[in-house]
């Protein structure tokens, strides 16, 4: 049994928090670069340009990359045999989370569905943190987060078809959507697609693609050429950067596929802005 | 052809007819930030025939919620939200006098017409550029609604605020502009 502690999650956590609001990662990044190369409107390409002065200044100057700092997400895998001590993982991830928000200076937006309110006592300083649990083999913490913003979070939806709505079902939905969203998710986007599953695995999976590093080839060869025939049918949207028209719409599509029900084709699509501000740390 | 502009708060009705879908401005002078919290607490003020917390009259809005300044800094990474909500609140404000509004992303026709009626525009910034946009705010006092926390209404002092004429007052619209040259069918 390895023991790690309590404080060390803590600490860990607060630490790529802030660190991701100003950095955006090399993935997204080299995408955001490659879409200014590629650009044909020059209006899209000037905003473009304008978001990677803004990834410098962020960056050079310990300022975050957008006021929406967004809700902090995790895909946690803890290891069998690993033992927390101090403490419970969970409230590890939220005490990190506050200290993160609040010793960075970032904006605080959770708040209750209703009168809207940002309380301490129940949800303030950005808590509760979305967390997914997960037990694996071994001896250590395997800690995937994410910033989420709001904007893009807005447009995403899900719906189970029938079996027989097929791959083009998936692809005419997925259209639907990013067609539907146009300018106010601030393309160019990452697409993330849950399929299969149950309702609720769908939405997850489709969460969790968005956590893969823009440019890696899906592990499944008819997913991956099912991700490049989505991402040229949204680039044919003429969407552009932050809905200016333009060729570049999306950066990528990423899929996760799972087994479902006979009766059943669950589709999820969450959408992520182009400041993927995602990171994946091992304790 | 786009144009672009340097203008300065207030704006006139004079130069709201000259901005055209496309064109670019660099503004200065006193924006006032507010998102849809507020925008329903101004409404309900107009409601009740009470005064609003700045004067709307030539005045331009940004939907912004800022993250908290660093110390020494007037204000934090401050870029635009999405504007459809404040789609509902918006034309009432347009109709007392408010002539510019900026955010990100589609109003709805209720907006874009009363910016046909009343002569204002809808301004877009750059999303997720809120690092670069910040550092064009020179100060920043809250003035209403502290309580909010990054929705209360802030009086700011900007200088070259780099925005785009989204929606004019001719019912031009740069996203459905834009879109067609580029859309493949």
């Amino acid at each position: 049994m390895r023991e790690i502690k309590y404080e060390e999650i803590v600490k860990n956590v607060r630490d790529i928090i802030v660190y991701s609001a100003s950095n955006l990662p090399e993935d997204a990044l080299n995408a955001m670069k490659e879409a200014y190369e590629n650009e044909k409107s020059p209006v899209s390409k000037e905003v473009l340009k304008q978001l990677l002065e803004n990834a410098d200044i962020a960056s050079s100057e310990a300022r975050p990359l957008c006021q929406d700092t967004g809700l902090a997400v995790f895909f946690v895998k803890i290891g069998a045999d690993v033992k927390v001590v101090g403490g419970l993982l969970k409230d590890a991830i939220n005490d990190g989370t506050e200290k993160g928000y609040v010793e960075g200076y970032l904006r605080a937006s959770t708040c209750h569905p209703f009168t809207r309110a940002n309380n301490k006592d129940t949800v303030g300083y950005n808590l509760p943190a979305i967390i997914h649990l997960d037990i694996v083999e071994g001896d250590k913490i395997d800690i995937e987060y994410a910033a989420k913003g709001g904007g893009s979070e807005n447009v995403s939806r899900a719906r189970v078809f029938p079996p027989a709505a097929g791959k083009q079902g998936v692809i005419d939905y997925v259209r639907e959507c990013i067609s539907d969203a146009g300018p106010n998710p601030c393309p160019p986007l990452t697409v993330g697609v849950g399929i299969g599953g149950t309702f609720e695995k769908a939405v997850i999976s489709s969460k969790h693609a968005l956590f893969r590093n823009i440019g890696s080839v899906n592990e499944d060869p008819e997913m991956a050429e099912m991700e490049d025939v989505i991402k040229l049918e949204l680039n044919k949207l003429g969407i552009g950067t932050m809905g200016m028209g333009g060729t570049e719409t999306v950066l990528a599509v990423h899929i996760e596929a799972n087994p479902c029900h006979i009766a059943s084709l669950p589709v999820s699509v969450n959408v992520q802005c182009h400041s993927s501000r995602h990171t994946h740390i091992t304790i | 052809m786009s144009e672009t502009y340097h203008l300065t708060t207030p704006i006139s009705d004079e130069t709201i007819s000259t901005l055209k879908s496309g064109d670019i401005v660099y503004l200065s002078g006193i924006i006032y930030t507010a998102r849809d919290a507020a925008h329903k607490r101004l409404v309900d003020l107009l409601d009740e025939g009470k005064e609003l917390p700045f004067d709307v009259k030539g005045a331009v809005i940004y939907f912004v919620g800022p993250t908290p300044p660093k110390p020494g800094d007037p204000i934090g990474s401050a870029g635009p939200t999405t504007s459809y909500r404040m789609d509902s609140y918006s034309p009432r404000l347009i109709a007392e006098g408010l002539k510019g509004m900026i955010g990100k992303g589609k109003r709805n026709k209720d907006v874009t017409d009363a910016c046909q009626e009343h002569k204002a525009v809808y301004f877009g910034a750059t999303g997720g550029a809120g690092a670069l946009l910040g550092k064009q705010i020179k100060s920043a006092e809250v003035i209403a609604y502290e309580e909010l926390g990054p929705e209360a209404v802030r009086k700011l002092e900007v200088v070259d605020f780099p925005v785009t004429v989204v929606n004019d007052a001719y019912g031009n619209d740069l996203y459905k502009i834009g879109r067609a040259q580029y859309e493949v069918k």
